[in-house]
């Protein structure tokens, strides 16, 4: 019996080896947690991207599930988004909001002309403190917040990812059930 | 033009083919393995088609992708991310296996060379059934291999009808000679152990394994052993050249999944001979060689997956991470348990002398083993207590240098010895006889090298004697038997060891801000800061610093090093400028600008730093020639 | 008198135990002295580190936080976005290091300022930083 557990011992450690590299594909070593989750959005008062004179306020959140999306024209990670963008910007009861961070509004507004705009509201994020607020480390980053203007979530990176993805959709889901 | 549009759909037709044919070589395998030991000319034939096809099907979607590759074929979704209409054709080539899609289809590519390869020396020499049960375990790692590539990371996904007009580029860090061929080299090592793999899982299945199982086996673990080595000598000098911080081994995750099944299979070959000579050891020769295999698949689950935190990590994605620990549990999973209940029947038990070839053998894999479960364990250890909830955490080289000095100095000691041991037993008296000269030798050495340099600490010093030590008793003992191949690994073995020694006891380094017209002096050579001038390349643009190098009076000539700007990223690069002689290196890097016309400057002198890699091409070059002096 | 194949077996696992124990020491020696814990500035500013610990720090360089000194001295301030820790280092830095992207430095404490011993930049491939 003794022998027998000797024989099975490398089948042991590997499993226990295993359990860990399991659990640990869940746990993201590279994402420093964001302390914005489950806290009210900054508020602010930016101009809108493709109409200088309308200003747009933080009260936008209140009602609607809102995505955020900060992308920038030199972002080529979120040129390859749009398709994904567009899908969310469908969704019922959810508004698409792009941020279009530290970018040159000019070259910006070209942008979306020519690939089509798949947003309902873009503000200009060209402004000091829009990044240090929002906590934004680069583009292309969504956020969600609820009708009542708390963050839920925050992602880094692009919404192709697939893991990226179900989690935003999973996200959304929980708060058109509540 | 139409023609160019369907060649992606061609290669991923093929990889679909190649798909079914693995299916029906493992189907084949298993039919050969049951056959009994008569031949069966049909089930030969069939058993070789299903190889050749399979691998015939895997080239062409290989060469497939290259070819979209040289087109600038962006309408392939993996191209367009990963090339550019401005890169050179060579980085063309090698960024086929720039990233996750692509170097997996190389890692099937190669698998099923090894399979072909294997198949055409086994043909003649092992028993058909025998064929079988290898070709069939084969047939399951590509059968999980390439379902993973077709259904989790298809590399001939397309983009169309509207196909990107630039790509987004090829990471500038990746854009190296060195790295450009380490990837290749470094899995046809890690492939080749699934060789390994499948012969000791056919014996276990089989429950028989002998002298002639491992006189088929030795030559594939050590053409592997040498291809593995070969690329972590490659990634180290890539390292070295491009990282821009004058470090050869950083003791990261990503090196350390390389050096792990090194270990193993090290261990491996040197408990083969053990079984060839001496039928002992059955039982641990199938554990390691069961446990190369899954530490190569380790390896590749922990670059590719994101679990740990690492400089190379460059593409990570833990959706295909859980698909490649899936494949990589029921693999391992089933190899172990078979080990569990197989392995008893192959007990063997030979007696030998303490003072034996035998002993130190044991010794070498004890060593080895420790050495590689004590990095495994530092590799791992940050995911332990993160899992665990107990913060996040780094191991750096301080712990391996602890861990892993000691040890391999013990196991440089083995390998003065050993070799000059006999089978069963050996004569304290005869030990010494061929141990004391290489021994004074190195002693005069080592006081000489003391004597001629700046204080060294003890264990430098220790270990500077134990390499030549080695150097001296490898070459001692190749006058009197002929095996080259051992010497010149051991061989290597030294010179790395004597690289390290040095090169870290020698090392001068400066880190200071420089303008045109400065002068510094660092180890014996004096640096002139001449001028900053603006250069350009195919894909970037930069500035470029020439610095003077004299020596004395005379001059060495010009070091350029540069910062480059490549068009495809935001990122400036560092490119390092060497002038590199056998006995030293000059290294200097740019950094940034500084204000009023400074720039910030790191200036290494590295003597003896090509030995490191010069033993390593050493070890290779001892794998191949054993390999070739086979009777 | 023992039977050789026992007495072999007893030197075999006696030497087995014993390379074990040597292992499982040095490892564990290593590992108490050996390994930095990794910490953002809030967990810093809240007192989470013991005086005098090398630790690691991860957190964004605050943009238009960078000044440089004498020679190569830099001094930088981190920020997770709710604290802020300043962070002085002499040395070249990392070609990726940048105002408003996310590093690592490891180093102490000493009055309220890192003093860096080493920085590293983070970088993803299908993420920019900017």
């Amino acid at each position: 019996m003794k022998k027998k557990f000797f024989y099975f011992l490398p089948f042991f450690v590997f499993m226990l080896i295993a359990f860990f590299l399991w659990r640990g594909l869940r746990l993201d070593p590279a994402q420093l947690p964001s302390t914005l989750i489950d806290k009210v959005a900054p508020s602010f008062v930016l101009p809108s991207l493709l109409d200088e004179q309308k200003k747009i306020r933080s009260s936008i959140f209140y009602g609607k599930i809102s995505i955020v999306h900060v992308w920038s024209s030199e972002c080529k990670v979120c040129e390859n988004e749009y398709d994904v963008l567009l899908q969310l910007a469908q969704l019922p009861k959810v508004q698409l909001i792009g941020l279009d961070y530290e970018d040159d509004p000019i070259s910006a507004k070209r942008y979306l002309l020519e690939k089509g705009n798949p947003y309902h509201q873009v503000l200009r994020g060209d402004q000091k403190n829009v990044g240090l607020n929002w906590g934004i480390y680069g583009t292309p980053e969504t956020f969600v917040i609820d009708q009542r203007g708390v963050i839920r979530g925050k992602w880094l990176g692009s919404l192709n990812e697939e893991k990226t993805r179900e989690q935003l959709k999973a996200c959304l889901r929980s708060l058109k059930d509540a | 033009m139409m023609g160019a549009l369907v060649l992606p759909e061609l290669g991923h037709f093929s990889l679909i083919l190649a798909f079914i044919f693995s299916i029906y070589q493992m189907g084949v395998g298993g039919v050969a393995a049951r056959c009994g030991l008569s031949a069966h000319k049909q089930l030969a034939y069939l058993l070789l088609t299903s190889v050749y096809g399979q691998v015939f099907f895997l080239i062409l979607s290989y060469l497939a992708l290259t070819y979209a590759f040289l087109t600038h074929d962006f309408s392939v979704s993996y191209v367009a991310a990963h090339a550019h209409t401005r890169l050179p054709w060579p980085y063309r080539l090698s960024a086929v296996w720039s990233a996750h899609e692509g170097s997996l289809l190389l890692w099937v590519t190669l698998l099923g060379g090894w399979s072909a390869a294997f198949l055409c020396y086994a043909r003649t020499r092992i028993p058909l059934a025998i064929q079988g049960s290898i070709v069939m375990v084969l047939g399951v790692l590509s059968v999980g291999f390439i379902s993973f590539l077709l259904f989790t990371s298809n590399p001939f996904l397309r983009l169309l009808p509207e196909p990107p007009l630039e790509g987004q580029g090829l990471n500038p860090l990746l854009q190296d000679p060195g790295l450009a061929i380490h990837p290749p080299m470094l899995y046809m090592g890690y492939v080749g152990f699934a060789l390994a793999f499948a012969v000791a899982v056919a014996a276990l299945l089989r429950g028989k394994f002998d002298g002639v199982w491992v006189q088929w086996l030795k030559p594939w673990v050590m053409l592997a052993w040498s291809f593995l080595t070969l690329g972590i000598t490659l990634g180290s000098w890539w390292a070295y050249r491009v990282l821009g911080w004058g470090g050869w081994w950083f003791w990261d995750p990503v090196e350390n999944a390389a050096l792990l099944p090194w270990l193993a299979a090290t261990a491996l070959f040197h408990s083969l001979i053990m079984v060839e000579k001496r039928h002992a050891f059955k039982i641990w020769v199938l554990l390691l060689a069961i446990l190369t295999f899954c530490l190569s698949l380790l390896g590749t689950f922990l670059v590719r997956s994101g679990v740990l935190i690492s400089v190379h990590a460059f593409a990570s994605d833990p959706l295909r991470g859980a698909y490649l620990l899936k494949f990589l549990m029921t693999v391992v999973c089933l190899a172990l348990l078979l080990f569990a209940w197989r392995s008893p029947l192959l007990v063997t038990r030979q007696v030998f002398h303490f003072l034996s070839k035998e002993t130190f053998l044991l010794i070498n894999n004890i060593i080895l083993f420790v050495l590689m479960i004590s990095v495994l364990f530092a590799t791992l250890y940050p995911l332990f207590l993160d899992v665990l909830g107990m913060g996040k955490i780094s191991v750096g080289p301080p712990y391996f240098n602890a861990v892993f000095i000691p040890l391999f100095l013990l196991l440089v000691i083995a390998m003065c010895i050993g070799p000059c041991c006999h089978w069963q037993k050996t004569r304290p008296g005869q030990l010494i006889k061929q141990l004391r000269w290489p021994i004074c030798l190195a002693v005069m050495v080592t006081v000489v090298i003391k004597l001629g340099l700046p204080p060294l600490p003890w264990l430098k010093i220790i270990a500077l004697f134990l390499s030549l030590t080695l150097a001296f008793t490898t070459v001692f003992i190749s006058t009197q038997r002929r095996r080259l191949g051992m010497m010149l690994a051991h061989m290597g073995v030294a010179v790395c060891a004597l690289g390290i020694i040095l090169s870290t006891s020698l090392q001068t380094q400066r880190e200071l801000s420089m303008r045109p017209g400065d002068s510094i002096a660092v180890g014996g050579h004096q640096f002139e800061f001449m001028n900053v001038h603006a250069v350009e390349g195919e894909n970037y643009e930069g500035v470029a610093a020439d610095f003077r190098v004299y020596h004395g009076l005379q001059t060495l000539g010009l070091l350029s090093p540069e910062k480059r700007h490549y068009f495809s990223s935001q990122n400036g690069i560092s490119q390092a400028a060497i002038s590199s002689n056998l006995f030293r290196d000059l290294y200097i890097v740019l950094g940034e600008p500084l204000e009023k016309n400074n720039w910030a400057v790191r200036i290494y002198n590295k003597p003896y730093v090509r030995f490191i890699w010069l033993g390593g091409l050493l070890m290779m070059l001892g794998g191949l020639i054993s390999l070739s002096s086979k009777k | 008198m023992m039977h050789p194949i026992r007495k072999q077996r007893l030197i075999l696992i006696v030497s087995v135990v014993l390379s074990v124990a040597i292992a499982v020491g040095l490892i564990l020696y290593a590992l108490r002295s050996n390994i930095s814990l990794f910490y953002t500035p809030s967990q810093v500013a809240q007192g989470e580190t013991r005086p005098g610990q090398v630790f690691r720090l991860g957190g964004m360089v605050q943009k238009g936080s960078v000044q440089h000194g004498q020679g190569l001295a830099v001094r930088f301030v981190l920020t997770d976005f709710h604290h802020a820790i300043a962070v002085t280092y002499t040395g070249l830095l990392p070609d990726l290091f940048r105002e408003g992207q996310g590093v690592v430095v490891q180093g102490q404490l000493e009055g309220g300022v890192l003093l860096a011993q080493e920085v590293l930049a983070k970088h993803d491939e299908n993420y920019r930083p900017k």
